[in-house]
């Protein structure tokens, strides 16, 4: 059955509480989920000060605050700093999404919780073994197929092809979506989640591309594709406010449309 | 049914191969509409049975048999038998499929589940018939 509750080695216990920076008041407290491969201990959650006079509105800029000026062996993704490249997907108050984008001020609670994104193996801290999430991205081979000739220049579109890729291409792969289904917590071996079948759609209705029927035929499995039960998380949690539920929807509906 | 609860890279098989399992199976659209279409039908017949429990409430036996035995009343029920046993089966397979992970309870839960709803609905199809036809 579905794994409900942490084995003992993986529980949480009480963590250090680090402590505040001195002479400010303006301090926002972050509680942190910190887990370290290489010293046996149990996960904890550590608590921090950041001094909001010395540190820029974001999430990120706090995290960066902490690792520079309290505790630099806090270990966490981050690169562009500005919702583009996805390194710093994390789960920020109960919710997936990038930490650049996300303002302190924006956090509901007392503090800033931070955990590593759910139901993933955790290599250290707040970073998440992604390995099969792009394996899964790979496997539905996420760029033009086309058995005619190649043209001389490139491949044309007409405008209205080209319009119905808005809201797909824009996936960055952060991981927010696909780690926020309970379809893909309890089945993520064999259902390949949101991020995968938004990209599996976006070639699927790219007027260019010609192994439609191949790219349906390997997705119509009562796991790969229909184990999204619509629940939406990955609507809600999308920092680029994109719809994975709706592509799926769209190639479950190609799929019954070739049946009839 | 290649479920697994290794992590990515704890085996020497690679990941696309983890990834890629047994291959996609080439079914489920029919389960997945045959759910829906269930599921519309069932709204209209649902509707139908619930007026047919209102209008032989507290009715003596007789009357309750005389009227189920009526052929639009027995029809509408037997539609509804067919129709919500068949939508039970399939959208108690979809649970069992998310959430049992043992391939040996995952297949008797799933043979258990058609046998349960195959004999739920002809229990109740029997039933129907019976009155229907008298004896």
């Amino acid at each position: 059955m579905v794994q409900l509750t942490l084995p003992k080695n993986s529980q949480l216990v009480p963590g250090t509480v680090w402590p505040k920076p001195e002479g400010t008041n303006r301090l926002t407290e972050y509680r942190i989920y910190r887990w370290n491969p290489d010293d046996g201990k149990n996960p904890h959650v550590d608590t921090y000060y950041v001094d909001r006079d010395d540190c820029g509105p974001m999430v990120l800029d706090g995290l960066i605050y902490i690792k520079n000026k309290i505790d630099p062996t806090l270990t966490f993704r981050r690169s562009c700093r500005e919702g583009i490249c996805g390194s710093c997907a994390m789960n920020i108050d109960g919710t997936n999404t990038l930490a650049c984008l996300k303002s302190m001020d924006d956090v509901t609670a007392k503090s800033v919780n931070i955990y590593p994104l759910p139901h993933m193996p955790v290599v250290k801290d707040l970073v998440p073994d992604l390995t099969q999430f792009y394996a899964q991205h790979a496997s539905v081979e996420p760029w033009l197929h086309t058995k005619t000739p190649a043209p001389e220049k490139e491949w044309p579109q007409g405008r209205q092809d080209r319009e119905k890729l808005d809201g797909l291409y824009e996936c960055i792969l952060c991981a927010c979506c696909s780690t926020s289904c309970p379809s893909y917590w309890w089945n993520g071996d064999r259902y390949l989640g949101p991020a995968a079948l938004l990209q599996a759609y976006r070639w699927l209705i790219d007027s260019r591309d010609e192994a439609t029927g191949e790219r349906l035929d390997d997705l119509e499995d009562p796991f790969r594709l229909y184990r999204c039960h619509t629940i939406m998380n990955c609507a809600k949690a999308c920092p680029k406010g994109l719809n994975p539920a709706k592509a799926i929807a769209e190639i479950k509906k190609m799929m019954v449309a070739r049946q009839f | 049914m290649s479920g697994s609860s290794e992590f990515p890279g704890s085996s020497l098989r690679t990941v696309r191969r983890r990834v890629a399992g047994l291959g996609a199976a080439h079914s489920g659209t029919h389960h997945f509409w045959l759910q829906r279409v269930t599921a519309l039908a069932n709204v209209p017949l649902t509707l139908a049975f619930l007026a047919v429990l209102v209008c032989v409430a507290g009715e003596p036996p007789e009357r309750v048999l005389a009227t189920i035995g009526q052929p639009i009343v027995a029809i509408i029920l037997l539609l509804a038998i067919v129709s919500i046993t068949t939508h039970m089966r399939a959208g108690m397979q979809v649970v069992i499929e998310d959430y049992v992970h043992n391939e040996g309870a995952k297949v008797l839960a799933l043979v258990g589940n058609t046998f349960f709803c195959a004999a739920m609905g002809c229990a109740g199809v029997f039933a129907i018939l019976k009155i229907s036809f008298g004896g």
